[in-house]
């Protein structure tokens, strides 16, 4: 949905002042996107419901137990938001890899799992991390614990790519309490990034 | 051992305790206490004494004596604010006709009131929440949504006029309701308090070993309460009482999410619920409006036990 310009971090406040802050900072913008961090489902709940009854775009990225909510208000400013965000490095704001599955490509597997590792220990490495990387099907298993890849996809991630981990795929494998990279995204989320990229190359 | 004189005692999640003196006479007993759920000191006593005095209502009983529980934050608030919300217990309490004969005051992080109650009841005329029959009607005297209404006021989003119904609700005693119930010899009678009206249903189905079912647009409700509700204006208590409920209740996909977090939504001070044969159901809807100004309506029906206990149609019912 493209870089939120303020953040509220509403963890450790009694209902409803998640609510309250949230609708603050909300109606002291004409448009954007703003991330409010609550600690609990209630306010998580709450907020969305606010949101929502406000005509506002939302959607919520879950991690160690935390919520992020992004709600945008206004039509969507993807392009300017990406420019207004800080750089820490070098990166390619146009481009999203996606990854489908935990190798590359459809010959023998175990050729698959050295290219996969090849693969990203290069993108590493390259001048121009992507802007967002998103991991699909069993391409999610690359983010657990004791993969063979963690450390490339954490590099990548201080170097300002953003992970992204599809929620059901991790259900389905049960391993969403296993995930030691990125964060739990959803299929809207996935195609908002999809859509808003320059670039996206699939593996 | 059971004592023989306790003819209601903690073995049912009822309103009350009820202990026996003689064949003609028991006593009525209960206590509830709470934190400020609006700003007003004399306000919130109001409230606080009229939702401890409700219980004894709620079983058919006379309150007579009460005693105040306080818990006061006496090195960050003046006296003069404790001194206000006793003010207002007395006051309702006095209304009632109850004598406020003592009570007890701690010093506390943050204030609390309420009062200990006992009453008086006829031993044969005890209105349990248990007794409710295949057949019977649902009545609700009091509408609903004053946990969502006091958050929107916390939260400084609550128009004056949504404040003052919700505090009109609150600060209302049973006491008219509830001797219209008794002159329309009804079979069952709870009050809607902490649980929300599903949990407070649910013991009366339980209770009673019935299943209930409920009319989503018959209930009545604050004003104000569905738009702030929308909002997400909702207390975390509603969300546990939701939790709690997923067993043993049943809603038609047609009623919306907000109407559900409405009828979850704690209440204080709320309303009864009684449960009324149907042919007495138009006598005590008569009685009723004669001595209430508050919005009731007939909100569900008691059907055999049926694998949830509590089913929630769309449309109004009758």
């Amino acid at each position: 949905m493209g870089m939120p310009t303020k953040e509220i971090d509403a963890r450790g406040l009694m209902c409803p002042q998640p609510v309250v802050c949230t609708k603050q900072a909300l109606d002291s913008m004409d448009a954007g996107m703003i991330v409010t961090i609550v600690d609990n489902e209630v306010a998580k709940e709450n907020i969305v419901k606010f949101a929502k009854s406000q005509d506002y775009r939302v959607n919520v990225n879950e991690q160690a137990g935390n919520y992020y909510i992004e709600i945008q208000k206004g039509t969507s400013a993807y392009t300017e938001a990406s420019v207004r965000k800080p750089l820490t490095l070098d990166r390619n704001y146009d481009t999203v890899i996606v990854i489908t599955r935990d190798v590359l490509g459809g010959g023998p597997e175990e050729l698959g799992s050295i290219l996969i590792k090849s693969f990203l220990y290069t993108l590493v490495s390259s001048d121009h991390p992507p802007m967002a990387l998103i991991l699909l099907n069993s391409g999610v298993k690359l983010a657990i614990t004791n993969s063979a890849v963690l450390e490339h996809i954490r590099s990548l991630e201080e170097k300002g790519t953003e992970v992204f981990v599809c929620g059901t795929c991790l259900d389905y494998y049960n391993l969403k309490n296993m995930l030691a990279v990125g964060s739990v995204t959803n299929m809207y989320s996935v195609v908002e990034w999809m859509n808003n990229a320059g670039k996206v190359i699939t593996i | 051992m059971q004592n023989p004189h306790v003819l209601v005692g903690t073995e049912t999640a009822d309103d009350a305790g009820v202990f026996k003196l003689t064949e003609a006479m028991a006593l009525v007993q209960t206590v509830d206490f709470f934190t400020p759920v609006v700003d007003d000191p004399y306000t919130f006593g109001q409230i606080a004494a009229a939702n401890s005095l409700s219980d004894v209502y709620a079983m058919g009983g006379i309150p007579i004596t009460a005693l105040n529980i306080v818990g006061f934050p006496f090195c960050t608030l003046s006296g003069d604010v404790l001194a206000d919300i006793l003010k207002g217990g007395q006051a309702k309490a006095a209304e009632a006709g109850v004598a406020i004969v003592g009570g007890h005051t701690i010093q506390d992080k943050e204030p609390k009131y309420g009062l200990s109650v006992t009453g008086l009841i006829s031993p044969d005329a005890i209105y349990t929440n248990t007794q409710a029959q295949c057949g019977d009607y649902l009545v609700l005297t009091k509408p609903v949504g004053t946990g969502i209404v006091t958050t929107a006021e916390k939260a400084g989003l609550a128009s004056p006029d949504a404040l003052a119904g919700a505090i009109a609700s609150m600060i209302t005693l049973n006491a008219a309701t509830a001797q219209a119930m008794r002159e329309t010899a009804c079979h069952s009678c709870t009050d809607i308090t902490g649980f929300g009206l599903i949990g407070h249903v649910y013991e009366m189905a339980a209770g009673s070993k019935v299943s209930i079912e409920l009319f989503a647009d018959a209930v009545p409700i604050l004003p104000g309460a569905l738009e702030y509700a929308s909002m997400g204006l909702i207390p975390a208590g509603a969300y546990a009482n939701r939790t709690a409920s997923a067993s043993y209740i049943h809603w038609d996909g047609s009623v919306s999410e907000v109407l559900q977090d409405l009828f979850y939504d704690p209440q204080t001070s709320g309303g009864l619920l009684i449960s009324v044969p149907a042919e007495r159901l138009e006598v005590l809807l008569a009685n009723i409006a004669t001595c209430s100004s508050l919005p009731y309506a007939v909100i569900g029906r008691v059907i055999p036990s049926a694998e949830k206990r509590i089913i929630v149609h769309s449309g109004k019912g009758v």
